[in-house]
């Protein structure tokens, strides 16, 4: 596989949270803006670009018997070092986003990309699986957060631009369902004309 | 009184699932049977009721008294895969029905976001006493298993059903989650 690929691999292929069906419960939760659907996606693709990089580091001193206890010390670690920097420098992104920092840690794509990826590859290659990885499921993330702000509250990136209440079911609870749903359903129709591509390109 | 508020809260107006989303993967991965739900929801308030009561002792007595709060994502983490760990160990011996019936949901739980989400946010509570984070972790498990063995049921109705291709799988499940949510939402003024 070469380097783009692996880079571009999480984008739209197999996008962590709408192919994959990885760390739903952050997708479901902070999307309410798209400010936060960014932060918590950069956050989440910060652990993962380091994790990644250190575990492959690792890779071969770690005892195949312990290496999931081990690679969730390491991933711990740095959710922990996330947790205190968003604390320290932008408060007000740890208030909404609150407890779903910390459980990044338990969020499956980290530990899925270390036991899949990290464990296997070179660290290079593991960085640029974490970065492509991270930046799709922040991309999700941004786009689910972006349709339930616009929906939710008529605004745009925080900028409102209708008078009054929006759709409110949209920022509240079913509305994170609902939009996830039909997201994953609109990636189900793009797939198909991809692989084609692919396998065209292939055959050539 | 207090507590029959904290329940009606736990299980009905923030339900863990559908207002919290925590445990949303075990939520969408367990639940093709009512049968194999209740099991999960089982073993969930089993693990959850034992872990929020182990973190939070360590809370109370290790992190905070040291002033080692910051290692407390660190340590929750592996106390609660060490503790599963131990328990399915421990019920294979023990007891092998018991084992038999919720076994193969424990490995499953220890990465469950649910169990580590509830011990983080019981250490956010501060007048909440070791009894109080015990009981609100099985009352929270307890609406988790009611909003697991109702979806299950509903799923098992809809595999009887055609729907788009485009949407069959997570997509509808998701779907049908919005609108379970919905229905509990008309719940929010109880408390």
């Amino acid at each position: 596989m070469n380097k783009l690929k692996i880079f571009t691999n999480g984008f739209i292929k197999e996008n962590p949270a709408l192919v994959l069906i990885l760390g739903t419960c952050p997708a479901l939760a902070v999307t309410t803006s798209a400010m936060n659907g960014l932060g918590m996606g950069l956050a989440t693709t910060f652990v993962l670009v380091m994790s990644n990089a250190i575990i492959s580091l690792l890779r071969n001193f770690i005892p195949d018997k312990v290496r999931i206890p081990a690679f969730i010390v390491i991933i711990a670690t740095f959710v922990s070092i996330v947790d205190l920097l968003i604390q320290g420098f932008v408060p007000a992104l740890a208030e909404s986003l609150g407890i779903f920092i910390p459980l990044i840690v338990v969020n499956c794509i980290v530990l899925g990309r270390a036991e899949a990826f990290a464990s296997k590859n070179t660290v290079f290659d593991s960085i640029l699986d974490g970065l492509g990885m991270g930046l799709g499921f922040t991309l999700a993330l941004f786009v689910m957060g972006f349709f339930r702000e616009l929906l939710g509250n008529g605004a745009i990136l925080g900028h409102k631009f209708i008078e009054g209440d929006g759709i409110l079911i949209f920022v509240l609870a079913p509305g994170a369902f609902l939009v996830y749903g039909f997201t994953i359903a609109l990636m189900n129709l793009l797939p198909k004309k991809k692989s084609k591509e692919t396998e065209n390109v292939k055959t050539e | 009184m207090e507590y029959i508020i904290m329940i009606l809260s736990c299980v009905l107006v923030n339900n863990i699932i559908l207002a919290q989303f925590l445990g949303i993967c075990s939520f969408l991965g367990v639940s093709n049977k009512v049968s194999t739900s209740l099991g999960m929801g089982m073993a969930v308030i089993f693990v959850m009721a034992l872990s929020t009561l182990v973190t939070s002792l360590l809370q109370k007595y290790l992190l905070v008294p040291f002033n080692l709060t910051f290692l407390q994502t660190i340590v929750f983490i592996l106390v609660i895969a060490t503790l599963v760990q131990m328990v399915e160990i421990i019920l294979k011996k023990i007891s092998p029905p018991l084992y038999q019936a919720l076994g193969i949901f424990l490995p499953l739980i220890s990465t469950n976001c649910a169990i580590l989400g509830i011990a983080i946010l019981v250490t956010q509570k501060p007048d909440f006493s070791l009894l109080d984070s015990t009981l609100y972790a099985i009352f929270t498990a307890i609406g988790y298993t009611v909003a697991i063995v109702i979806f299950a049921g509903l799923r098992e109705q809809l595999s009887l059903v055609k729907v788009p291709k485009k949407l069959d799988g997570v997509p509808i499940a998701l779907i049908i989650s919005g609108i379970l949510a919905m229905a509990f939402m008309g719940f929010a003024n109880l408390v």
